[in-house]
């Protein structure tokens, strides 16, 4: 099929998008990557009767940091993060670690992490890593701008707290302190399927104790999800001695973490090649996983600390 | 909606309606079909091109957002005397195609590749990561993996000799 007629809109500023967002009764759709969209348009399964296409204003993309807050614009295209000193310290490893997992080259060179915020798959990467790291969604309408977590913003596959009449301007994340070690491990179907599941770890190891750790799960639930419970089981366990590859020793936090993760966290929704025992299975493994990858980015991070110290090198970037 | 699209060079004054995607326009209204539309889901790759040098899905953007920019297609690959593209002598010398339906799409996306970073060849992840955002029904992937390891190798070594030259 091909898309139903609709008015073409091209704003050349955030006043004008919002003026032609918020003029009407119509239906409206935001075109910024428009690699979900013109594919569901394609299917008619949205046939918007206005589309606002925001990739003439200037600025939107914009990849900056302010203080201890990356700003990511809302054209910022998924590609930039493949490079992971785009961000700096272990966010840019985390992103440079998930983004791969979306789609392919072409796909990232037009797609934005802003549309997928505003677009809501649940297993979309950037939706679960925002959750897990309090991202904030910066939303402006004709009466101004607002602000939401992301924890308050996801309420189900592809609805948020977004009215149609509000257009995303850009998704803020904290900056990650450069002790902190970030895991990324995405599993699916084939090459060209979306996640069945994945997580994203942000861990802390003080003295070989957990101090704080943040999971965020993909696809393992209808909205994204942070792993509360299997965190604050983490928080001041033993991070133990170096892992082998993912062996772990009976009882160790990380797969108790993994457990729990998947019984208490996790609502997984049954799929045509994953149904809810499978995906539970699944996350219990993964999470275990990611977070033997976080430690160990950990320990190499430490080490290129210790390194810097002892050559008198000056430690750039402490963002705590 | 009246537009101009720069297509290999040449400009094509448009008159299209916004809700035309631009594999189609390239392929009814500029009569340039070597853009081939396999799945029009963005999944296959086959209608990949170039716009303003950047490999892009020309299934998923429309006509209109192409306004004043510059897009490249297979049939912009070959020298103007007609002399292939380093990558159609390689894909010729690799046995890279079968059926042929989807090597444009497989062109485009090496030839951006390529041009964005002559590097690539370098990198044999980056040219699977390459391969991998097309499909080939004949599943013809590692010629066309080869050829783009090929053209990428012998760009940097004619490169190289003329780096020496001078």
């Amino acid at each position: 099929m091909k898309p139903a007629a609709f008015d073409y809109a091209v704003p050349r500023t955030v006043a004008e998008a919002v003026e032609a967002l918020g003029d009407t009764g119509r239906k409206t759709q935001v075109l910024a990557g428009g690699q979900s969209l013109i594919l569901e348009m394609h299917l008619q399964r949205i046939r918007p009767e206005l589309v606002v296409d925001i990739n003439r204003i200037a600025g939107l993309d914009q990849l900056g940091v302010d203080g201890n807050t990356l700003r990511v614009g809302a054209l910022v295209r998924h590609g930039v993060f493949e490079s992971a000193q785009a961000v700096p310290g272990p966010l840019g490893a985390l992103f440079a670690r998930a983004v791969v997992n979306i789609a392919h080259p072409p796909i990232r060179s037009r797609g934005t992490m802003a549309g997928s915020f505003a677009w809501a798959h649940p297993a979309s990467e950037w939706c679960a890593i925002g959750t897990a790291l309090d991202a904030d969604i910066e939303l402006h309408d004709q009466a101004g701008r607002r602000t939401v977590a992301a924890g308050d913003y996801f309420h189900g596959p592809y609805r948020t707290a977004r009215r149609p009449q509000e257009l995303i301007t850009a998704v803020r994340f904290p900056l990650l302190g450069d002790d902190v070690g970030v895991g990324f491990i995405e599993h699916r179907r084939t090459h060209f399927c979306f996640a069945q599941v994945a997580v994203a770890a942000a861990l802390t190891v003080r003295d070989g104790v957990i101090s704080e750790a943040r999971i965020g799960l993909v696809n393992c639930a209808d909205r994204p999800l942070r792993a509360h419970a299997a965190e604050q089981a983490l928080i001041g366990a033993e991070a133990g001695t170096p892992v082998d590859g993912y062996r772990l020793p009976d009882g160790h936090p990380f797969a108790r973490a993994g457990r729990i993760a998947a019984t208490q966290d996790a609502a997984p929704v049954a799929e045509p090649y994953a149904d809810v025992e499978y995906k539970r299975q699944a996350i219990a493994v993964l999470v275990k996983r990611t977070l033997c990858q976080a430690a160990d980015d950990q320990r190499s991070r430490g080490a290129q600390h210790s390194d810097a110290q002892h050559s008198g090198a000056q430690r750039k970037g402490d963002h705590r | 909606m009246k537009i101009t699209l720069t297509v290999n060079g040449t400009a094509y004054p448009l008159d299209v309606e916004p809700r035309r995607i631009l594999a189609d326009v390239l392929r009814e209204d500029c009569r340039l079909t070597g853009t081939h539309l396999g799945c029009e889901h963005g999944v296959c790759g086959a209608c990949t091109v170039l716009v303003d040098g950047e490999a892009v899905r020309a299934c998923l953007m429309f006509a209109v957002q192409c306004d004043g920019s510059s897009v490249r297609t297979v049939e912009g690959l070959a020298g103007p005397e007609g002399e292939p593209h380093p990558l159609q002598r390689a894909f010729s010398a690799e046995h890279a195609l079968q059926c042929g339906f989807c090597t444009p799409g497989f062109l485009m996306v090496a030839a951006g590749a390529l041009e964005a970073d002559p590097t690539i060849g370098n990198d044999p992840q980056r040219v699977e990561a390459l391969v991998g955002s097309n499909i080939c029904r004949c599943t013809g992937y590692e010629p066309i993996r080869r050829a783009i390891m090929r053209a990428a190798i012998e760009q940097a070594t004619a490169a190289a000799g003329d780096a020496q030259g001078e």
